[in-house]
């Protein structure tokens, strides 16, 4: 390659001036350094490497000490580094989400118009978003009033605060799904930062299990419901889970065969509406997933490119150096 | 060399146009990469996304 650029461009393109590399390939070297100088840096690189083994170390025995199951993993079709996200699923989820979890769970991030151009269109999403009563207001006496949905409504909430959902549901507390989810993808994700208070004051509640869960754990749990082992004794109003710490959760099983009917027709099984629920709640979670996959390509394209740039101009900048010649002459 | 030479000549000997040389390479370059990634994207995951599930105009 050198040689077809060196004759594109004349000779000025690959000559290197030798005083430049030596002052450049000097900086480099650590043959000049004095003891002291060598022992401080070489004591520190091994304390800062000592430190981060330490912290993995101490990271590995919290997980190892944890007794949940872990959910299996999944080969979800938008796992690949350039996978994205299945959209007919997203649609098919967001139908499980109003027809079974919003009857529970609030999901205040998500308005109407972001479905649009992604499950569905601008005709369709104006139309669920009709469907809905919101509480607007107060009109000019001072009162609240109810109107139908408009494309800019965030998604209603059950209930109109967290204590009556908590009066509601044992005591225990329906997350909203998306905080939640986005919770269990990563701490903060930047197109909720409107949540970021509300996720830190949940994470306070069982840490580990949010911090190392994703959409396998979402299919796991919904899919996970049994009978609890013997020796468990569950609470009026709590179910088993083996994937949920302790294993007592106060959600009931909320997905069953043909719970509800999906408009593109496909068979609801559980285990389908469980995937469809937590490709949707991926897409909550990560609305940028796809762009970003995109732009993942893009940069393996330009990276590629620059990489191979800054190979020629090392071999370009290197070459007086390389084909320097040492000669020895013993004195007569 | 003649097509260097005057390469060299015409643009990047002045400033000004190898300025411009610049901005409309690059304006040349984004469209075409953007639209072959785009394209490379919509192939891998044909099927998916919702270019391929919208409703057809016509309906
Ligand atoms: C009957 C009301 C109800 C319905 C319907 C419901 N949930 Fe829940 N959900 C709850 C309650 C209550 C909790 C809190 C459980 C606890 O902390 O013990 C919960 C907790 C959760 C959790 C958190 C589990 C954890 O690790 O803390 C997830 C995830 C979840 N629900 C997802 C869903 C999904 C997805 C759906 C729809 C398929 C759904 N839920 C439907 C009431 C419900």
């Amino acid at each position: 390659m050198a040689i077809a650029v060196g004759r594109m461009c004349g000779a000025g393109l690959l000559k290197s001036s030798t005083a430049s590399s030596l002052i450049q390939s000097s900086s480099y070297s650590t043959r000049e350094w004095t003891r002291s100088r060598r022992i401080l840096l070489g004591s520190l690189g091994v304390l800062a490497g000592g430190a981060g083994a330490l912290l993995f170390a101490l990271d590995q025995s919290v997980k190892a000490s944890d007794l949940d199951l872990h959910s299996p993993k999944n080969p979800w079709s938008h796992s690949g580094p350039f996978s994205s996200l299945d959209h007919a699923s997203i649609k098919r989820g967001y139908e499980v989400y109003k027809q079974v979890c919003a009857a529970c769970h609030s999901m205040r991030f998500i308005a109407y118009r972001n479905l649009v151009g992604v499950s569905h269109t601008e005709e369709e999403a104006k139309a669920e978003a009709e469907e809905q009563m919101i509480t607007d207001g107060p009109d000019e006496l001072g009162n609240m009033f109810q109107r139908p949905g408009k494309l800019s409504d965030y998604f209603p909430s059950p209930y109109p605060n967290e204590e009556a959902a908590r009066a509601a549901n044992n005591g225990a507390f329906p997350l909203i799904l998306a905080t939640l989810y986005q919770l269990v993808m990563e701490v903060c994700n930047k197109s909720f930062t409107l949540s970021v208070g509300h996720i830190y004051r949940k994470a306070a509640f069982h840490p580990l299990e949010y911090l190392s869960a994703s959409e396998d754990y979402i299919f796991a749990l919904l899919t996970g419901y049994c009978d609890p082992p013997a020796g468990i004794v569950l609470r009026e109003g709590q179910y088993y889970n083996p994937y949920f710490t302790g294993g007592a959760i106060s959600m009931a099983q909320a997905l069953f065969n043909e719970v509800i009917e999906y408009s593109d027709g496909t068979p609801a099984s559980a285990s389908q509406l469980a995937k469809d629920i937590a490709t949707f709640l991926k897409w909550t979670a990560e609305p940028e997933h796809d762009d970003r996959k995109k732009m993942f390509i893009k940069s393996i394209g330009i990276f590629g490119f620059l990489i191979a740039l800054t190979y020629y101009m090392k071999r370009m900048k290197w070459s007086t150096l390389k084909t320097r010649k040492i000669e020895f002459k013993p004195r007569k | 060399m003649a097509l260097s030479s005057t390469l060299y000549n015409s643009i990047f000997k002045r400033t000004s146009t190898f300025a411009l040389a610049c901005v409309a390479c690059a304006f040349f370059f984004e469209r075409t990469f953007d639209l072959g990634v785009d394209t490379l994207f919509n192939k891998i995951n044909e099927g998916k996304l919702w270019r391929d599930i919208k409703p057809s105009e016509e309906q």
